[in-house]
């Protein structure tokens, strides 16, 4: 077994290697037609950045990490220093040069890559899944017996922060800044991923397909793991099954053959759309553009705008009512979703101090501020029709908030810093969805843990194993429930808990919290006497 | 302002320093001499077995103890001084106190087998005790086997936390079958199977002969009385129960018997002193308990109570219904009222026994044949809700209706496969009653939250 999956390791490592080199690596030559083909694609009008692009790029070798972005941009720049003095306002580039370099490098392609997309799916894709059920599967025996199987987590270099998880943690940041900043050098990624793009929507894969598609592959695998660790416990089946199905089935198939319906017949609103994505979660909903095609998209286009608003205001604060925040966090949520199964191995690592908690409250209520004050900011900007709001460009407002929020906070360092601060970085510090599900659940839910009496003998394991960073053990020792605002209902405390203390519950309000100090088993006068002070 | 000192960090004096802090505003002092800080002892196997590290099982952060105006001192009671009021450690120094709780906890037992002091024989209590296997054991090169003597809950803690580390381990249990001077038969049964399972050599009815040591004085092996047979092994746990550790006060004119002997209302036969925890003994034991109680919740309620006490609202020390709960490697256990083993049953007693035909998963209901009324439960793999069985024994319900509202007692996480439908059909068949479980209501659940 042990062999098997030494054999496993080695051959995901050479399936990560080979795709880990592949922005390093590929050319790429321009052509005259291409070249003019793209132009007109994009509509540009410029004739000055058109030659002078032309100069720099057609006909020229292009290999690997030789940037091309910074190339477009002194293009870009040049033509509209011109047409700015000019006022040919048409004529103006407004693309953004990272975008444009990432189209001519996948237009330009050539070589064994772009030619073998099969071939090197198998060989990064392939091996990696191949290798990583190599690893995972023989854990059915090596775990032994069904249980809580949480042996060495603390002594291994994966799972302790140690070089293992350090390599890990260069290499999850690394992906999201070339994915969010320089997804030129994805090109030679989606290659590997054009013939799956193209039987779903019918276009070849941009680098956010490649994402789509590199996230539905890892949770797969990660939840087969999940599988096997927790075969004993019917929640985290079910709760793995549900979080897989929404990722693959709402987050990536439905986007996908929603744009392949809706290709070239008349229907207007022509792109994909993820229904369980909710506001303030997917923060560009109520983007100016976000609703102009909305509203020139047809019935498909309303119905989504107003499922989306349904979504937010009714759908999700009632289930929280009745079910706790989990129905979306754990069982239905994307972020969630990767937390789950690919984060599962770090959960560990979220800080239980109390000084982490003042943050989390800060940080969290402030990101949830933030997006509705910009949404306020972007329908006042919609309804008023200007770009200018209060004197501030709203324009300006959105770009920071994508910037800072939605690309370096939930990517980079949501999950990048799995290894490091544990799986739910986002989710607890900076998901505004989270923060407005949390109100909701602390404030008016059915949901509580339930504290099973006397039992709690402090052990710890359950707040070690919080990926909330809750101090689980804090309440149970007291005896009392743990209703908290940041609790995701994974149900991980309860599966830990080595007697039977903890119990995800949704059941009457009243008497959901109950503060008490003397615990049941003791005298009952005192328990009393103490716990109604 | 008054001074409290209490000995020992463990869950009954820091339970105890807790609520004296919440109730007044007197000095709080604790010694030890085991940690800086308190911790969960019941944790310790999970930080060898690399579950958790050391600081995950302190309950409170380092800054709650200057915070709540706690004194931590560092240092080891050798004497106490009563009639001064004082303690002197073995540095030296003296701490005078006004009011004294002791609440030194236990330490393993050691009933004088030749070797019993060798290197490399050891209990699992101390803080010191993880640290010394952690150095005994650290990998299957080291330590090629372990002899664990003695069958109870830390014995079966030990194997499980040396298997973790792929270490063979030889268990010696005394009796017949796994802890059956507590357990009924078919549930100590069904233990022996999961030990086995688990690929620790269970050697049952067996005592220990004596701890050899090789050349350099350390241990290498131990004979079997029975058999004779000597096994080879570095490391020998000896985990056969534990006893007040009350050495320290041989001479301090407190009245000791297997521990500190104490009233209901905690208190020692010298004034100002109380004794908490697993190192005191009730002249008479409470209810159908043991005079020491080596329990986890026990310490804790005891604490709870002295602190009452010293705060002015003197009250007894009242357990309520026995409870307790612990794991045997993948099994979880609770047990909620009196179930005894066919040793120690009462001559009302009955028991129902129930075995899942394919899951480790078992009950047994004790009853009174005569009058019916549920004594006690034993579960394994499902877990209970305490509070509910807490009410059924207050209101002396009877078996059958234990029976018939048993799903409202279920305590599984949600989609747990329930077995409540076949428990109540076999007790139907056995004791010819016509019983149909109610379906589980939150209104009864919570009637009395």
């Amino acid at each position: 077994m042990k062999t098997i999956q030494n054999i496993g390791i080695a051959i995901f490592l050479v399936g990560l290697s080979i795709f880990a080199s592949l922005p390093c690596i590929g050319s790429f030559n321009l052509d005259q037609s291409t070249f003019d083909e793209m132009i007109s694609s994009q509509g540009i009008k410029s004739e000055i950045f058109i030659e002078d692009l032309k100069s720099k790029l057609v006909d020229k070798e292009i290999t690997g990490l030789q940037a091309l972005a910074p190339l477009v941009k002194d293009s870009k720049e040049k033509a509209n220093a011109v047409h700015s003095k000019n006022k040919e306002w048409d004529k103006k580039i407004y693309k953004n040069s990272p975008e444009l370099a990432t189209l001519i490098r996948k237009k330009s392609g050539y070589g064994f890559i772009p030619e073998n997309k099969g071939l090197m799916w198998f060989l990064t894709f392939g091996l990696g899944i191949i290798g990583a059920l190599m690893f995972i599967i023989p854990q059915v025996v090596t775990l032994g017996k069904k249980g809580i199987k949480n042996d060495h987590i603390y002594h291994q270099s994966s799972t302790n922060k140690g070089w293992i998880a350090w390599l890990v943690f260069i290499f999850l940041v690394s992906f999201y800044l070339i994915l969010y900043f320089k997804p030129e050098y994805a090109v030679n990624w989606t290659y590997l991923v054009d013939p799956v793009s193209e039987s779903l929507s019918g276009n070849p894969a941009g680098h956010w397909f490649v994402y789509g598609f590199m996230y539905c592959v890892v949770m797969t695998v990660m939840a087969i793991r999940m599988y096997i660790k927790y075969r004993h416990n019917m929640y985290q089946m079910v709760r793995t099954t549900s979080v897989l199905f929404f990722q693959i089935v709402f987050a990536f198939l439905i986007p996908e053959i929603m744009v392949r319906l809706q290709a070239g017949d008349d229907w207007s609103y022509k792109k994909g759309y993820d229904f369980k994505n909710a506001f303030p979660l997917d923060y560009d909903f109520f983007f100016n553009w976000n609703l102009k095609e909305l509203i020139a998209g047809g019935g498909l286009g309303m119905f989504i705008l107003v499922w989306g608003i349904v979504l937010t205001l009714v759908i999700v604060p009632v289930m929280v009512y009745f079910f706790g925040k989990r129905w979306y966090c754990s069982w239905v949520c994307g972020c969630g979703g990767l937390a789950e199964t690919l984060g599962d191995p770090y959960r560990q690592h979220s800080s239980k101090s109390l000084f982490s908690w003042k943050v989390e409250r800060w940080l969290i209520h402030g990101v949830l501020v933030f997006a509705v004050v910009m949404t306020g900011f972007t329908l006042y900007g919609f309804f008023a029709e200007t770009g200018t709001v209060l004197g501030i460009k709203v324009q300006s407002i959105m770009a920071t908030y994508s910037f800072l929020i939605g690309a370096i906070f939930a990517g980079v360092i949501g999950t990048g810093f799995y290894p490091i601060f544990g799986n739910r970085v986002w989710c607890r510090f900076g998901c505004p969805l989270a923060a407005y599900l949390g109100f909701v659940q602390r404030f008016k839910s059915r949901f509580r843990i339930t504290t099973n009496g006397g039992q709690c003998i402090s052990c710890g394991n359950c707040s070690t194993y919080c990926e909330q960073g809750i101090d689980v053990r804090a309440y149970a020792q007291k005896g009392e429930n743990i209703v908290r605002s940041s609790c995701v209902g994974c149900g991980v405390c309860s599966a830990v808990c080595p007697r039977g203390v903890l119990k995800l519950e949704n059941g009457p309000e009243a008497g959901r919290i109950n503060p008490t100090e003397v615990l049941l088993g003791n005298d009952v006068d005192l328990m009393e006497f103490v716990n109604k002070k | 302002m008054e001074h409290i000192v209490i000995i020992g960090n463990g869950i009954a004096g820091v339970t105890a320093a807790r609520h004296i802090r919440k109730n007044s505003d007197k000095r709080i002092s604790i010694v030890s001499a085991e940690t800086d800080y308190f911790f969960s002892r019941t944790a310790l196997m999970y930080v060898y077995m690399g579950h958790m590290k050391f600081e995950h099982t302190q309950p409170y952060e380092n800054w709650f103890w200057k915070k709540n105006r706690i004194d931590l001192v560092k240092g080891y009671v050798n004497t106490v001084d009563h009639q001064n009021k004082k303690l002197i450690l073995s540095e030296g120094n003296d701490i005078n106190y006004d009011k004294l709780i002791i609440a030194t906890g236990s330490k393993p037992n050691k009933f004088g087998w030749p070797g019993q002091d060798l290197p490399g024989v050891q209990g699992l209590y101390s803080k010191q005790d993880l640290d010394q296997l952690e150095a005994n054991a650290p990998d299957n090169k080291t330590c090629k086997r372990a002899v664990i003597v003695g069958g109870g809950l830390i014995g079966i803690e030990m194997a499980e936390m040396l298997r973790s580390r792929k270490i063979p381990v030889t268990f010696l249990v005394r009796e017949t079958s796994f802890w059956n001077g507590v357990l009924p038969a078919g549930e100590s049964e069904m233990i022996n199977e999961h030990i086995l399972e688990h690929h620790i050599d269970l050697r049952l009815g067996v005592n220990l002969d004596e701890i050899l040591a090789d050349q350099n004085g350390k241990a290498r092996a131990v004979t079997i009385k029975e058999t004779g047979e000597e096994i080879a092994c570095d490391v020998v746990g000896l985990t056969a129960g534990v006893s007040p550790n009350i050495a320290f006060l041989k001479e301090s004119g407190i009245e000791l018997g297997r521990g500190v002997k104490v009233n209901r209302h905690l208190e020692t036969n010298i004034k100002d002193i109380y004794a908490i925890g697993d190192c005191a003994e009730q002249h008479e034991s409470i209810d159908q308990r043991r005079p020491i109680e080596a329990v986890w919740y026990t310490g804790r309620m005891m604490g709870e109570t002295v602190a009452q006490t010293i705060c002015g609202n003197k009250i007894e020390y009242k357990p309520g219904h026995w409870f307790n709960s612990a794991k045997f490697l993948d099994l979880e256990y609770q047990t909620y009222g009196w179930v005894f083993s066919e040793r120690g049953m009462k001559e009302n007693e009955q028991h129902f026994h129930w075995r899942d035909d394919k899951e480790k998963i078992c009950i047994t209901i004790a009853f009174d044949k005569e009058t019916k009324q549920f004594l006690g439960i034993n579960t394994f793999g499902i877990r209970m809700r305490h509070e509910i069985f807490d009410r059924w024994l207050t209101e002396k319900r009877d078996v059958n209706h234990v029976m018939e509202y048993l799903k409202d007692a279920n305590f599984d996480p949600e989609f747990y496969k329930k077995y409540e439908d076949k428990i109540v059909s076999t007790f139907n068949s056995e004791f010819g009653t016509t019983i149909s479980p109610k379906k589980k209501s939150w209104k009864r659940i919570f009637s009395n939250a």
